[in-house]
């Protein structure tokens, strides 16, 4: 059974929208309360490697998307969240999980302004230190300097 | 009483390529914890993409890194290709295969003669970069350039391999074979090597699982992860190769897994060059609809990985891009962690530590953080020392 319906199942009742692109991509969106506990499911019983998380500036709402691979099939499971208070967004952390998403939220964090819950080092990654702590760049309304 | 030093290591350090910053937290010898300080080189390629047009994103991302300067315009491509659903003609297919390959072996050529050069073993480090040259010119001779070769294009490639070069790239494939066989006698053989990268810079396979790393990295740690296997692109799935793995995590794993992957990267290019079929090099894509692709590629140090969402206009509305040190230097906390400053170079891999920059070193009390002893503390001491040297000569 592909990956992506084994997630199916367990995540039958929290799955809002299932979009299979091809065999091996396939994004799933989520309500963001579901991503710590489908994550763990995906990256410790199902044995994916998580590779990075993207963060998007959309009209209506900022996206978290959490992309993980599954080696032994070479299936890509992106789990999708939307975070609706653009002004306050926030999302729990997955660096509790694996070490891996510690950067990635970091990044995200100071490019988007998402609060990420129980982070244990939620500091700027890439930008300088000196930089107003409102200024996100990847922001479309991005604040000038 | 330990004293708890803080070693600085960069950003602007002069045996690093590429400024990066490493704080090195030390109790005498032994490397207690480390702090790594990224974002020197950020130029903000990611928001750059947006403003460009599909054609060009490919020669912008090239951009990002001089010695793979392949691997991101590909896994790009792939992306851009995954979310129009593009299928590419067999022959382009393989074109790519044959760059991707050329550039893993310069790329291996050159971190072995780095590594070389970080243990103090500069014959390697010469040997190594000196046969690293006929592979650039190869790469010269198909695409013009020996780095930045502009060969990925949405559905194809931009420049055939001529049939009369073919001879010459096999003469340097085969040329290559005997100096990897001294390569690996070398490494294998040597108790220098040995002495210095055996049991050294461990990252164990649970380590490995939990910082996510990805490429030689990981299968140095048993990890046996290869996407040019696992979710085959180019013309991979079409020839015979295998995935080199060891179980060890330490220095001289990761050694043997990038010498060992230059024989697999001749016999790929070697077969890629016979089987490669006639026919276009190029799907001539007109546009790029509306959606999300994702694209990702074995590049020399791992899996680099772009993400691709089109609104329908001429430009990505967003463009991820995660490159494999990405994820391979953050695991240097635990790979450098316990290990003596000494390793701390060969297993930072990228950098060499300077004990002399004393105006650069405090002495830190570790249980109260207080610092007891600065720069100008150590260089009266150096300034007595050389007052009572003085003193016992002259007598």
């Amino acid at each position: 059974m592909p990956i992506s319906d084994t997630i199916k199942n367990e995540f039958s009742k929290e799955i809002l929208e299932i979009k299979e692109h091809s065999n091996v991509r396939t994004y799933i969106s989520l309500e963001p309360k579901d991503i710590p506990k489908a994550a763990r499911f995906v990256f410790k019983d199902l044995d994916c490697r998580f590779v990075t998380a993207s963060g998007i500036d959309t009209p209506d709402c900022i996206e978290i998307l959490y992309h993980f691979s599954h080696d032994a099939s070479g299936e890509m499971i992106t789990l999708k969240a939307k975070l609706k208070d653009k002004k306050n967004p926030h999302i729990e952390s997955l660096a509790p999980l694996m070490k891996g998403a510690e950067w990635i939220e970091r990044e995200i964090w100071e490019m988007l302004g998402v609060q990420f819950d129980n982070h244990p080092n939620l500091k700027r990654l890439l930008l300088d230190e000196e930089l107003p702590e409102d200024f996100h760049p990847l922001r479309k309304e991005k604040k000038e300097l | 009483m330990s004293h708890r030093v803080i070693v600085p290591i960069g950003p602007y350090h002069p045996l690093q390529e590429e400024p990066e910053f490493f704080k090195l937290y030390v109790e005498g010898e032994k490397v207690v914890d480390i702090d790594i300080v990224i974002g020197y080189m950020h130029r903000g390629i990611e928001k750059l993409s947006e403003s460009k047009h599909f054609d060009q994103v490919s020669f912008l991302v090239e951009r990002i890194c001089g010695i793979c300067s392949n691997s991101h315009p590909f896994a790009y491509v792939n992306a851009v290709e995954d979310l129009a659903r593009i299928s590419v003609p067999e022959r382009a297919l393989f074109i790519r295969t044959i760059i991707a390959e050329l550039e893993r072996l310069h790329s291996h050529l050159l971190w072995l003669g780095l590594a070389g050069h970080f243990i103090g073993y500069n014959t390697v480090w010469m040997w190594s970069w000196k046969y690293r040259e006929p592979v650039l010119d190869i790469l010269e001779l198909i695409t013009g350039n020996r780095q930045h070769y502009a060969m990925m294009t949405v559905g194809g490639v931009r420049r055939d391999i001529r049939k009369e070069d073919i001879p010459e790239i096999k003469k340097m494939t085969h040329d290559l074979i005997p100096v990897l066989n001294m390569f690996k006698g070398a490494v294998m053989d040597d108790p220098v090597i040995h002495a210095r990268t055996r049991k050294v810079g461990i990252l164990t396979k649970e380590e490995a699982i939990d910082y996510c790393v990805v490429g030689p990295t990981a299968r140095a740690s048993g990890i046996p992860i290869d996407i040019r296997k696992d979710d085959p692109y180019g013309a991979y799935d079409r020839i015979d190769w295998k995935i080199i793995t060891q179980e060890e995590g330490d220095i001289f794993a990761k050694l043997v897994v990038r010498v060992l992957e230059m024989y697999e990267s001749i016999r790929i290019i070697e077969q890629c060059l016979d089987k490669m079929p006639e026919g276009p090099i190029d799907a001539d894509v007109k546009e790029i609809p509306q959606g999300e692709g994702i694209g990702h590629i074995e590049a020399p140090r791992g899996e680099c990985f772009h993400y691709v969402r089109s609104d329908g206009t001429n430009s990505p509305i967003r463009h991820k891009i995660r490159a494999p040190s990405y994820m391979n230097v953050a695991s240097n906390k635990v790979a450098a962690v316990g290990g003596t400053i000494s390793d701390a170079a060969i297993t930072l891999a990228a950098v060499d530590p300077c004990y002399c920059c004393t105006e650069r070193t405090a002495v830190i009390d570790k249980d109260s953080d207080k610092k007891i002893m600065n720069g100008w503390d150590l260089v009266r001491l150096s300034q007595e020392k050389t007052v009572r040297l003085k003193k016992g000569l002259s007598k």
